[in-house]
């Protein structure tokens, strides 16, 4: 069973490794432009860059060379797990993604513990009180949370917390406290829809006639909560994470950039920029290859925490399926 | 990417505070060719020539030079006392060998002609292809500094950063971040500040808050919009510095619209330079009279005519020119065609796209309908060479070398340049560039500047704009910062920490 879900895995993973280099590529050379001075301009400053320069520049990367010659090189490179030379700073891509994914890695994990955090407590806290102000005020705080980009938020947050009240550091990656404003960027913008789905599981279990008994036989609310309802609840949760992974990705380009964070988002905009095709293939593929893997692996949690998927498959009549919006 | 060995932090801990540095430009690579403007800028490394606070050369590395009667064959004697990082002794040989990597790559040292680079005795020998004065210049920009032999790995890759600088490397962290701290075998005046942290933040907003937020000492590179705000900070004191570097449009006087002279005229008369330099820029002395601008005391000519809006005269000149005004508003020639072009520019300066606009809304009050188009950089040198650019808004660096003759050669020459003139030429022009490259005499170098600065404003083969205003925020707590016009160097080892 597991092996049968591993090897899928690994296909989609293969399969998304190829579409993803191959869309990067595609997309880079249709960019208008002509990338030997884009090149050259992320290599020397645009100030330096003249046609003498550009035309080294393309003789050394070979870039005169046809398109799909150059793809099916860069294909070659890949059977042989080589991501090939940032053009612009001439290290190995893989090296210099290594250490970006660690940040990102890092800081997307700091941003889903602190997104958990917020959408657990906001969410419980109004499932208890349904009709009350503080439901309407939570409603209120995420839908202007869902309608602000990150880019906004974290200049709102930093305004704020930073500049105004001076807890937390503006910008930069050296210490420990540098974390915080980013990931909660990340986390505010994650936060609507932990809110919604963990409101969503709890309401249905308060309703549950398993709830309505475990207090029957005497449990106090509190003890009911936490072993009774939590374990669903996170588990609801956990599977609702792997939707949550594209917001955390598509906010991590902006909210890395702002935040003067080293991580893959960052690399990838400059990379963009510069038009360094193998490190936009590069980060875009690891990106890519985070988010199946995330989803993997919180595929295979999920079987082997809650038993009624494996029964459900086992027995393929009406599946009691997480709860996914 | 290699870092060089780390200290042991406490030594930050129990020393003064570390200077807190923050600027556009990230420590990407630790090539010079790439990113030597960083480790110029916080004093880790040193070129054989350096600038003073006029703007005029003085020895760095290097302690004199001279050369030979034909021009052909420099020599330049280094200071003996200087030291790497490493505390090996300052080589001619290690010299040569930066100097002639610094040449096989792309870079303003190959502009010089620079033939052969040897190391004989305690010299450092240059010769040249034919004679170009201006040498000493080109061997101050920050991809000629000098790095020592070990920093070096076998295939020739920066693997450590070791200089000569009063400051040494501590650690790297590509691509954003690099400390520094006092190199105490360095053989000049001993710097107040002991240790730097150095921060390479892209966007604007973040070094505003940074700077706001008292969490950088010193920031440089502030988005205008923003100039209110810091100004009133107590804890602040921005500073704006004129550079030599021009925003001006570039347009390609080949074209059937533009080859006419008035029509130039007209367009530059059209011009509210002064209504976007403050608005815009934020600040009103930004707007260009002539291309060079003060700063640069001797391309600057005092008594030229400034350029000004005059919309009268601007409609004149192009009726004179044969543009007739349609019922749409917009001008038509004989031939019937409307006055319609393309400006490019590009978002790399954040100031370009929005300056581009204005100027579309003041072409349109004299007839001409400009289309703007915000692409990249690129896309105005491949357009010069392939001949389809009509009208581009750039910013050109004249302080890239301490003599701008560098930058004016490429861009004034015979054939033009990427970033200059396009579809036009002067023989008036091109004979005295190729004389300055030449003339040693001050007097007769001042005569022949002032001859092109006068051509080029008569004849507008590119229309000034604005000069550019470098910001710089430095905390309160700092003492003695000033601002390096040609941005080559922050000047931390010459500011302390106030009492």
């Amino acid at each position: 069973m597991l092996g049968r879900r591993l090897s899928r895995l690994l296909l989609q993973a293969v399969f998304v490794l190829l579409a993803v280099g191959t869309l990067c590529f595609a997309m880079a050379e249709l960019l208008p432009g002509d990338a030997a001075y884009r090149i050259a301009a992320g290599r020397y400053g645009y100030d330096v860059v003249n046609t003498e320069i550009a035309e080294a520049v393309r003789a050394e990367l070979g870039l005169d060379r046809p398109a799909l010659v150059r793809w099916a090189e860069w294909l070659g490179q890949v059977a042989q797990g080589n991501l090939g030379q940032s053009m612009v700073l001439g290290d190995p891509v893989l090296h210099l993604v290594a250490y970006q994914l660690g940040q990102t890695v890092w800081l997307s994990l700091v941003a889903w513990l602190m997104a958990l955090a917020l959408g657990l407590s906001l969410g419980l806290w109004t499932a208890l009180r349904p009709q009350g102000w503080a439901r309407r005020a939570v409603d209120s705080l995420n839908t202007v949370l869902r309608a602000s980009p990150s880019f906004l938020l974290g200049v709102v947050l930093t305004t704020l917390l930073a500049v105004e009240l001076g807890w937390f550091p503006v910008a930069g990656h050296e210490d420990a406290d540098h974390v915080f404003l980013p990931a909660l960027t990340l986390a505010l913008a994650l936060c609507p829809g932990f809110t919604q789905v963990v409101r969503d599981a709890a309401l249905r279990l308060l309703a549950s006639d398993a709830f309505e008994f475990a207090q029957v036989k005497g449990l106090p609310l509190r003890a009911a909560l936490w072993r009774h309802a939590l374990p669903q609840i996170l588990l609801a949760t956990l599977a609702y994470a792997g939707v949550q992974l594209v917001l955390l990705i598509e906010g991590m380009v902006v909210v890395e950039t702002l935040f003067a964070w080293p991580g893959i988002g960052h690399a990838l905009v400059h990379a963009v920029i510069a038009r360094d095709v193998p490190m936009i293939q590069g980060t875009a593929l690891t990106m890519a290859l985070l988010f199946v893997l995330l989803n993997g692996a919180i595929d295979l949690l999920l079987h082997a925490l809650d038993p009624r998927l494996a029964d459900a498959q086992a027995a393929p009549a009406s599946p009691p399926t997480p709860n996914t919006p | 990417m290699a870092c060089s060995a780390a200290l042991p932090s406490l030594a930050f801990a129990q020393g003064q505070r570390a200077l807190k540095v923050v600027s556009p430009w990230e420590v990407s690579n630790l090539d010079p060719s790439k990113t030597g403007h960083v480790f110029t800028r916080l004093e880790i490394a040193e070129t054989l020539v350096e600038v003073d606070d006029q703007g005029l050369l003085k020895p760095g590395l290097a302690s004199g030079w001279t050369t030979s009667a034909d021009q052909l064959e420099w020599r330049f004697k280094l200071r003996p006392t200087a030291r790497f990082h490493d505390n090996t002794p300052v080589t001619t040989e290690a010299v040569a060998a930066c100097l002639r990597r610094a040449l096989a790559q792309p870079g303003v040292l190959r502009n010089t002609g620079a033939q052969q680079i040897t190391a004989q005795g305690s010299e450092v020998v240059i010769r040249l292809a034919r004679p170009f004065s201006p040498l000493p210049a080109f061997l101050a920009h920050n991809s000629t500094l000098i790095l020592a032999p070990a920093a070096f790995a076998a295939d020739g890759t920066v693997r450590q950063l070791i200089g000569s600088g009063p400051y040494q490397v501590v650690d790297v962290k590509p691509p954003q971040s690099m400390r520094t701290r006092r190199f105490e075998g360095y053989d000049g005046r001993r710097p107040q500040i002991e240790s730097v942290d150095y921060l390479g933040a892209s966007r604007g907003e973040t070094r505003g808050m940074m700077a706001s937020a008292g969490q950088a000492d010193l920031v440089f590179t502030h988005d205008p919009v923003n100039f209110a705000r810091l100004r009133a900070d107590r804890k602040l004191k921005l500073q704006l510095q004129p550079l030599p570097r021009t925003i001006y449009i570039k347009l390609n006087a080949g074209h059937r619209f533009l080859s006419d002279v008035r029509v130039r005229r007209a367009l530059s008369l059209a011009l509210d330079r002064q209504g976007m330099a403050s608005t815009l820029l934020r600040a009103p002395e930004a707007a260009a009279t002539q291309l060079f601008p003060p700063g640069m005391a001797e391309w600057h000519v005092r008594g030229l005519t400034p350029l000004a809006q005059n919309i009268g005269q601007a409609r004149a000149l192009l009726r004179d020119a044969g543009w007739q005004p349609g019922g749409d508003g917009l001008l038509h020639n004989a031939a019937g065609e409307v006055f319609k072009l393309t400006l490019r520019t590009f978002s790399d300066r954040p100031e370009l796209p929005p300056m581009a606009t204005a100027i579309q809304a003041q072409f349109r009050t004299v007839g001409v309908d400009m289309a703007v188009s915000v692409g990249n950089s690129s896309e105005i040198p491949s357009g010069h060479q392939n001949g389809s650019l009509e009208l581009a808004l750039v910013a050109r660096n004249y302080g890239l070398v301490p003599d701008p003759l560098g930058t004016l050669l490429q861009d004034f020459g015979p054939k033009g340049g990427d970033w200059g003139a396009m579809g036009w030429h002067s023989a008036q022009v091109s004979q005295t560039l190729a004389e300055m490259g030449q003339a040693v005499d001050p007097k007769r170098r001042s005569a022949l500047r002032g001859s092109i600065a006068t051509v080029l404003q008569a004849e507008l083969p590119v229309i000034p704009v604005a000069w550019y205003q470098h910001s710089v925020t430095a905390s309160t707590r700092l003492t003695n910062v000033s601002v390096d016009p040609l941005e080559r160097s922050y000047r931390i080892s010459r500011m302390g920490w106030a009492a």
